[in-house]
């Protein structure tokens, strides 16, 4: 994985003295809270209900392990002895006291971790598909291409104040394991018919109160322009905006209201005007990012098998190892989702743990997933037995990848300012109530998604099943959404009708799925079924 | 690890640096040559009156507008209504990837932890509407030893150093 060189290290370092003189001129008074606000925000320190949240970046989602144990070292010595895995691939602490926060971000600074641009109105942290550098079905390793693009926009001066946040994500494969199109910017890797390689491009996606999904505004973009092509969309964005209500400065609002093809007119106008002016970082630059990227050193004429005769590591290995493109080797998917727990939540000593084994059997790779789980990359699978009995023990044993209880939730009302209903219970409720195995593993694939207010961290949109809490007259009220997807193919989720009170919710979510049960056709998966019979086929059972 | 700047950076050391006695702050202005004093107007004032010379751009304003009339503009004052709108930004930048070298002012509410960012899009003097402090601004000036990619000033990107 990358490693930082002194001129990376010394900007991390500037940051931390930046940040506190910022932290030192407000608690001195110096300073409003109102013009702090977007100081601390840049470097992800938000104020929560009871507490600060800190937001630390891990850039398209890869860490060692030892970065693994300096978070794992913070979260008990800052927080709470936990943290909780984001759904940006970062992580974050919610009890964090203000006065602390430089010294933890010189802390991270020690280990090349940040906060820098992880919230407020910012180019966010790079998302990229968990499986990068070890998926089979991928063609090339996009973290370089992530990496560079973290390097231009880190402290970019155009854009010191965009309108609102800006996400990012970049993959390489035809499977969509980063919610690409629900990105401000989405960039696949695709190959045409020369064999070249280049950027598809999707720009005004978005999920938050008014959701979109992403255009495709560029089929094929030479790899060498992507800088430009960048800082051309963002400049047409920053520049056209509008400023006069919060709610409607996202780029997805600029988009929709210019429309797909003024918008490709006008990026593609000033992106000519930014090649001229040789933004780009030259090839050079890419071959040095991209050799801290090349593939470990894979053992070869490794056993392909795996000794299934113990009938829980047979389950756990089914539903968590993924395709690896090295032969021999798998990738373990490590669930953050135990029944009844906090979704994304992880203890100091299970960091430990993970750090552990990701150091001793996965080339000391770690990576964090947008649905809030953990990856360790390249293992073998005569190793995996061992992986999962440490696991198991370490309570992180769950078998649940994309199944029913492996639900997204935003931290919602038990955290959040801005929540209107508490996410966290009902994903506990959700999750106790389907957590019999051989339930999960009939419904198949099910993604739930949960969020405690209509911005939407919780991605409901894109939920098989999405729930949004509201406030309903000063009680928290539940929608049920169905339909939505993040994969390759994107969709919205749709409101099924009246909401539900806590309670409500669960036997709602529990009626749509036994519905599901009955109708469903030979391998439709919950979405399947859905898209084949529409909303329609599901509301009598949910309603009565 | 930088050295805390307050304790003696490049020009002087803690305390706030008062107004010079005819309201002007000096030192927020970063060019040689004497400050233009013909009032600024508007934009489409300016593009009406081929004698102005100082323009006034408003968030919202396109100063591609300009271009055919660049030669004669020797002030442009680029405004921010409230810290949060950085239109502006893309304004000084983009004049000066047009070739504008003359004086760049922002006014409005200019926060010293922006000028930094400011003076890399091409601003060259400042008047915000609240005074800064001069520690803090010098502070914020020197607080980081690289960039990582081109703007509108000189710096060279870590790429480029990396790369000779």
């Amino acid at each position: 994985m990358y490693k930082y060189d002194q001129y990376d290290q010394a900007m991390v370092d500037a940051r931390v003295e930046d940040f506190r003189d910022q932290t030192r001129r407000r608690l001195e008074g110096k300073m409003t809270d109102d013009q702090f606000k977007p100081l601390r925000l840049k470097n992800g320190l938000y104020l929560q209900l009871h507490a600060y949240m800190l937001r630390v970046a891990i850039p398209y989602g890869t860490l060692n392990s030892r970065q693994m144990r300096k978070l794992a070292h913070i979260a008990r010595t800052y927080d709470r002895g936990y943290g909780h895995f984001t759904t940006r691939q970062n992580i974050q602490y919610n009890w964090i006291k203000l006065e602390d926060a430089p010294d933890i971000l010189a802390e991270l600074a020690t280990v090349e971790m940040h906060a820098i641009q992880t919230s407020g109105e910012s180019i966010r942290n790079i998302s990229a598909d968990q499986y990068a550098g070890a998926a089979a079905d991928e063609i090339i390793d996009p973290r370089p291409w992530a990496e560079m693009i973290r390097q231009m926009t880190t402290f970019m001066p155009e854009f010191s104040y965009l309108p609102r946040k800006f996400k990012i994500a970049v993959i390489a494969a035809e499977a969509d394991r980063a919610a690409l199109r629900w990105h401000d910017c989405a960039l696949r890797i695709v190959q045409n018919e020369a064999g070249e390689i280049g950027f598809e491009v999707f720009a005004g996606g978005g999920m938050g109160r008014t959701p979109f999904i992403a255009y495709r505004i560029r089929e094929f973009l030479p790899t060498d322009q992507i800088l430009s092509y960048l800082q051309a969309i963002l400049r047409v964005w920053n520049r056209n905006a509008r400023r006069d209500n919060i709610h409607k400065q996202r780029m997805k609002i600029l988009v929709h209201e210019l429309g797909e093809d003024e918008f490709r007119r006008q990026v593609e106008e000033e992106f000519q005007h930014f090649l001229a002016l040789g933004e780009d970082f030259p090839q050079a630059e890419y071959d040095r990012i991209a050799a801290y990227f090349a593939p470990p050193p894979f053992e070869t004429d490794l056993s392909e098998e795996i000794d299934r005769s113990d009938p829980d590591f047979a389950l756990w290995a089914d539903h968590q190892v993924a395709a690896h493109k090295a032969p021999g080797y798998a990738i373990v998917n490590i669930s953050l989702k135990p029944i009844g727990q906090i979704p994304g939540d992880i203890s100091a000593e299970q960091m430990e743990l993970v750090a552990d084994l990701a150091e001793r059997y996965s080339f000391d790779e770690l990576r964090a997933t947008h649905a809030q789980n953990l990856v360790l990359p390249h293992v073998r699978k005569q190793d995996l037995h061992a992986i999962w009995t440490a696991l198991h023990e370490a309570g992180l044993g769950e078998a649940n990848l994309d199944l029913v209880t492996d639900i997204i939730a935003c931290p919602g009302l038990d955290y959040c300012s801005l929540a209107n209903a508490r996410s966290i219970p009902v994903a506990q409720k959700i999750a106790e109530r389907f957590a019999d195995a051989e339930r999960q593993k009939d419904l198949g694939e099910l993604k739930i998604k949960i969020s405690g207010c209509i911005n939407a961290c919780g991605h409901h949109h894109a939920g098989h099943i999405g729930i949004l809490g509201v406030d309903r007259k000063g009680t928290e009220n539940y929608q049920l959404l169905l339909g939505g997807s993040g994969d390759e193919e994107t969709s919205q989720a749709k409101i099924t009708g009246p909401g539900f009170d806590e309670a409500g919710i669960v036997d709602a979510v529990e009626r749509a799925v036994e519905r599901y049960r009955e109708i469903r056709e030979p391998g439709e998966r919950f979405l399947d079924t859905y898209r084949r019979v529409g909303m329609d086929g599901f509301k009598e059972a949910i309603y009565g | 690890m930088v050295d805390d700047p307050r304790a003696g950076g490049p020009g002087g050391g803690p305390g706030t640096l008062e107004p010079t006695p005819g309201g002007e702050r000096d030192w927020l202005r970063f060019r040689d040559d004497p400050a233009p004093d013909e009032p600024v107007v508007t934009l489409d004032t300016f593009l009406d009156q081929s004698n102005a010379s100082s323009v006034l751009i408003e968030a919202g304003d396109d100063v591609r507008r300009l271009a055919p009339v660049l030669d004669r503009v020797r002030l442009v004052e680029i405004d921010f209504p409230k810290f949060r709108d950085g239109r502006g930004f893309s304004s000084a930048r983009v004049l000066r990837e047009m070739g504008y070298e003359g004086e760049i002012k922002a006014t409005g509410e200019v926060l010293v932890d922006l000028i930094y960012f400011m003076r890399r899009c091409g601003f060259d003097s400042f008047a915000p509407h609240v005074p800064l402090d001069r520690a803090e601004v010098e502070a914020v000036l020197n607080r980081y030893p690289h960039v990582y990619q081109h703007a509108a000033d000189a710096a060279v990107p870590i790429w480029q150093l990396r790369h000779g």
